[in-house]
């Protein structure tokens, strides 16, 4: 009777063992950086998404995808659980016009060179959310290429306005939104 | 490119025309309106702005002289937009936090340039989330059609392949000076810096 609050105490620690070291081996797999991932000759750097509004049906991916090799290659689609479809499109700003028009052969990856979907340019459109994308969470998303296969990688769910957090008078042409530029 | 072209074609003929019509104004050679009667004409630039008949998400209706007595921003956009509408309602949300209580007296309007789905709910939610003083728009497609000639905003609805659609939209945000006239625009990939400026002219403007 007095030990049964000892024993579960136990048990919590148990598990929490168990779901540490399932994190850290997790962790340890990935080759790279934390938030990197490496399939063959590309390494895909920090994908993330924004957090939506309860009621939001679309959401944007973003990464970088360098191709380190000397062929080229494509992302040729991607899909989640969390979305009924994902497309890949890119922005563009003419004239103060904002339009978004679909890759429909999907996005080039030439040799050598470092590609950047990022908030003005290239994104993926998640579409037919499930649930709302909610800060913090991580969205399993499967990437197909053209050459290195499938990857899944996790787009890490940043606040609405993404990790510049807003503009707080840093000159934020879209490069200045990227990740890593956090204030 | 063609397409360019032809529209950068067409531009100029727009003002070329609103030109003729600006000069035949001034020289009131518009009958009906004899040289006698010469009024003076005031500035003919293309205006920007005009009459509105819009609701918020609660359904009060707003119009053009709810932009009197407050300077305003304006930006249309849709909710179901995935990068630029985000971008620039999280912007105006931070300069919205810089500007601190000053941005009180800032009447900011998201303008929805898809009211087939932008629904009041969905247009409270949304605006919320970036900050609640955002004020959304939303009329019929017909009274849209009439603010956005007015405001020279342009939209237009863009098929998916896979369905459903998506909407090419003017992301420029609109200033609004107290006296209800419109009075400069920001490009949202503008920096930070000059922004806060235009915003703080905006507000010091009587």
């Amino acid at each position: 009777m007095t030990n049964r609050p000892g024993l579960g105490r136990i048990a919590a620690a148990l598990l929490a063992t168990a779901f540490l070291s399932t994190t850290f081996l997790a962790a340890g797999m990935q080759p790279a950086r934390a938030h990197d991932y490496t399939q063959g000759d590309l390494r895909i750097g920090h994908p993330w998404t924004r957090a939506t509004a309860p009621t939001a049906k679309v959401g944007a991916g973003y990464m970088t995808i360098a191709n380190r090799g000397g062929v080229p290659d494509r992302l040729v689609s991607a899909s989640t659980d969390a979305a009924g479809r994902v497309e890949i499109h890119e922005m563009s700003m003419e004239a103060g016009v904002m339009r978004m028009r679909e890759l429909a052969g999907g996005l080039p990856l030439p040799a050598g060179a470092d590609v950047a979907l990022k908030p003005g340019g290239y994104h993926l459109m998640l579409m037919d959310l499930r649930a709302p994308l909610k800060q913090g969470a991580s969205i399993p998303v499967m990437l197909v290429f053209e050459r290195a296969g499938r990857v899944q990688v996790e787009l890490k769910v940043e606040p609405p306005g993404g990790p510049a957090g807003g503009a707080h008078g840093h000159g934020h042409g879209a490069g200045s939104r990227a990740p890593g530029h956090n204030h | 490119m063609r397409t360019l072209r032809i529209l950068r074609h067409a531009a100029w003929v727009l003002v070329a025309l609103l030109g003729l019509a600006a000069l035949a104004a001034t020289l009131g050679w518009f009958p009906g309106d004899g040289p006698a009667s010469r009024r003076p004409v005031p500035f003919a630039a293309p205006s920007i702005g005009g009459p509105f008949a819009m609701r918020d998400a609660a359904g009060v209706a707003v119009g053009e002289r709810d932009l009197v007595g407050r300077p305003s921003l304006l930006f249309f956009g849709f909710t179901h937009c995935p990068d630029i509408c985000p971008t620039a309602m999280s912007d105006i949300a931070g300069w919205m936090k810089e500007l601190g209580p000053q941005a009180d007296s800032l009447q900011v309007f998201f303008v929805t340039v898809d009211p087939e789905r932008d629904r009041p709910a969905e247009l409270a939610a949304y605006a919320a989330m970036f900050d609640p003083r955002i004020r959304p728009l939303v009329g019929t497609e017909a009274e849209l059609a009439a603010m956005a000639k007015a405001w020279r905003v342009y939209y237009r609805r863009v098929p998916l392949s896979g369905g459903g659609y998506t909407m090419d939209h003017t992301a420029t945000i609109y200033l609004v000076g107290r006296d209800g006239r419109f009075s400069g625009t920001i490009d949202p990939r503008e920096g930070g810096e000059s922004t806060l400026a235009k915003l703080r002219r905006l507000l010091a403007a009587t």
